[in-house]
């Protein structure tokens, strides 16, 4: 069959329905698990904190991201016990090494992973008392398109999507680029290749996902479909290493050549993304 | 290029008889006679041999060589007017039962009527093909969705309703099942892809307990055949102009360091 994701079988439910944004969000996504995510929104983070802005990255996976286990970080207190009533939501956001805010989900949030509208509701609320307070909100969402990740990218302004140069990861980045596009009516996403072998492979790769886009997803008259590529990561020993001592690549070894991409990428979403937020 | 000068041509000198006593066989009317004039016979003798290369003999219907070339066609309009269309492939249920049972000149004759039946319900401008055996194809240009279901659904129920006479004292009834793919629009697909995909909806079909139809609908989540080769084939045409191209001086001095 030529299904790459399995859609639902039922008709979408209504969390895919696009929502009114939040300004200042990002949402770091992709189609396939294990292509760095969670790597980059921690990184990513660590080089905007550098730069002087206040950054907030939420597991947005619902616990299932492994914000906590890149971080080394085991909070006391996590979004289940706000969701829960249990504390406050002050509580719950720590310190990271990088100087930025996190705010973790916590294994229980797995029961959350049926997002009911009582869910919704609630991180819809959380995520409003949360955004005025940084100057930039990072959301590290699970891979692919089930509901979970729909919702949590229907609150973000913007959509960074990360890929690497496999073709299974670009099948499915194509993929989900087809049901954002489809289903929250996205003109425009931003696309950063990872662990790329040579220079100018995530332009090339952009490019063709770009082309095959233009063949088969006709955007409305006027409102052409648009990726931007924001950058590639090279492929680096030193981004496995850091990962195995659970380290952050920006504070271990910040000159490595992704850990300079890492850099890079910041300043281009100061440049042009952040602007566009406020 | 220049013809030679038809008075040139010795029909004497040519053997035709071969071609003639073909189509002869076949049937074929409207050849004309050797005296009409040697070009007038020579054409009316290349276009009954061409018609003859196109045609099943059994049914009548476009033999597979015609299915190609339409297929080939077909995906020439689509990928340039937009407007998709449908192949439907078809297969007889348990027909080797029937070969078996009755013999194959019954067989021929379920053949036969199966492809009258299914020509009765479609459109002139569809090419109904034999494709093999007791395998049918139908191309319909220019095909919406709803329509495409419903001529689909149509042969299904027309031909499950059919009943054959095979000889003065027995009937046969049948059954197909069918599988549909609409050509993906705006795009050169191949019509290996192509019959691919509504062969996977045959195998769906029968799977499913046979005498169904099973469609395969361009959905908006899911990612065609033809899409695929072409994220890793190459593409011709140029970078779009907008594609954001800012420098990365400082990717490009750490790949440098790297490679």
């Amino acid at each position: 069959m030529s299904d790459v994701l399995t859609p639902p079988q039922n008709p979408p439910p209504a969390p895919s329905m696009p929502l009114k944004p939040l300004g200042k969000v990002l949402a770091i996504t992709s189609g396939k698990g294990g292509v760095g995510k969670t790597f980059v929104s921690a990184n990513l983070a660590a080089a905007l904190a550098k730069r002087g802005h206040r950054v907030l990255v939420l597991d947005a996976d619902l616990g299932l991201a492994n914000l906590d286990v890149v971080l080394n970080l085991y909070p006391k207190t996590t979004l289940h016990d706000v969701f829960t009533g249990k504390a406050k939501l002050e509580d719950a956001i720590i310190k990271a090494p990088g100087g930025f805010s996190v705010l973790l989900a916590g294994s229980g949030m797995v029961e959350y992973s049926r997002l009911t509208p009582e869910v919704r509701d609630d991180f819809i609320r959380i995520m409003e008392s949360l955004v005025p307070r940084y100057d930039v909100v990072l959301l590290d969402t699970g891979a692919g398109i089930s509901d979970v990740v729909l919702f949590a990218v229907s609150l973000a302004s913007e959509v960074l999507l990360v890929a690497t140069p496999e073709p299974t990861s670009l099948t499915d980045a194509y993929a989900t680029i087809k049901v954002l596009i489809g289903q929250q009516k996205r003109q425009s996403i931003r696309m950063i290749i990872n662990q790329t072998a040579r220079l100018g492979d995530g332009r090339a790769i952009t490019v063709q996902l770009q082309q095959v886009l233009d063949r088969f997803v006709p955007g409305e008259p006027g409102r052409p479909i648009r990726l931007v590529h924001m950058g590639d990561i090279p492929a680096d020993p030193a981004v496995r290493q850091a990962i195995m001592r659970r380290q952050l690549l920006m504070q271990n070894t910040p000159s490595c050549p992704a850990g300079l991409a890492m850099a890079q990428l910041a300043v281009k979403l100061e440049e042009t993304v952040m602007p566009k937020l406020a | 290029m220049t013809l030679p000068d038809p008075a040139l041509i010795d029909l004497h000198a040519l053997r035709l008889d071969d071609a003639r006593a073909l189509i002869g066989h076949a049937g074929a009317a409207n050849l004309p006679e050797p005296d009409a004039g040697p070009a007038v016979y020579l054409q009316g003798v290349i276009d009954s041999l061409c018609e003859l290369s196109l045609k099943d003999p059994l049914t009548g219907l476009a033999n597979r060589r015609h299915f190609r070339a339409v297929l080939a066609r077909e995906l020439d309009i689509v990928a340039r007017s937009g407007n998709s269309a449908l192949l439907l492939m078809l297969d007889i249920d348990h027909f080797k039962k029937i070969n078996d049972s009755h013999g194959h000149l019954t067989g021929d004759r379920v053949l036969q009527a199966v492809a009258r039946c299914v020509a009765s319900c479609v459109r002139p401008q569809d090419t109904v093909a034999r494709y093999g055996g007791e395998e049918f194809a139908v191309v319909l240009p220019d095909c919406q969705v709803s329509y495409g279901e419903t001529v689909a659904e149509r042969i299904r129920q027309s031909l499950s309703a059919l009943s054959i006479t095979v000889s003065p004292v027995l009937n046969l009834q049948i059954s197909m099942s069918i599988g549909g793919a609409f050509a993906p629009v705006w795009v050169r697909s191949t019509a290996d892809l192509w019959t691919e995909r509504a062969d996977t909806q045959l195998y769906r079909a029968k799977a499913g307990g046979r005498n169904r139809v099973c469609m395969d609908h361009q959905q908006v989540i899911s990612v065609s055949a033809e899409e695929k080769s072409l994220l890793f084939g190459p593409l011709t045409m140029g970078e779009p102009a907008w594609i954001e191209n800012v420098p990365n001086e400082a990717t490009d001095s750490a790949m440098q360091r790297l490679n």
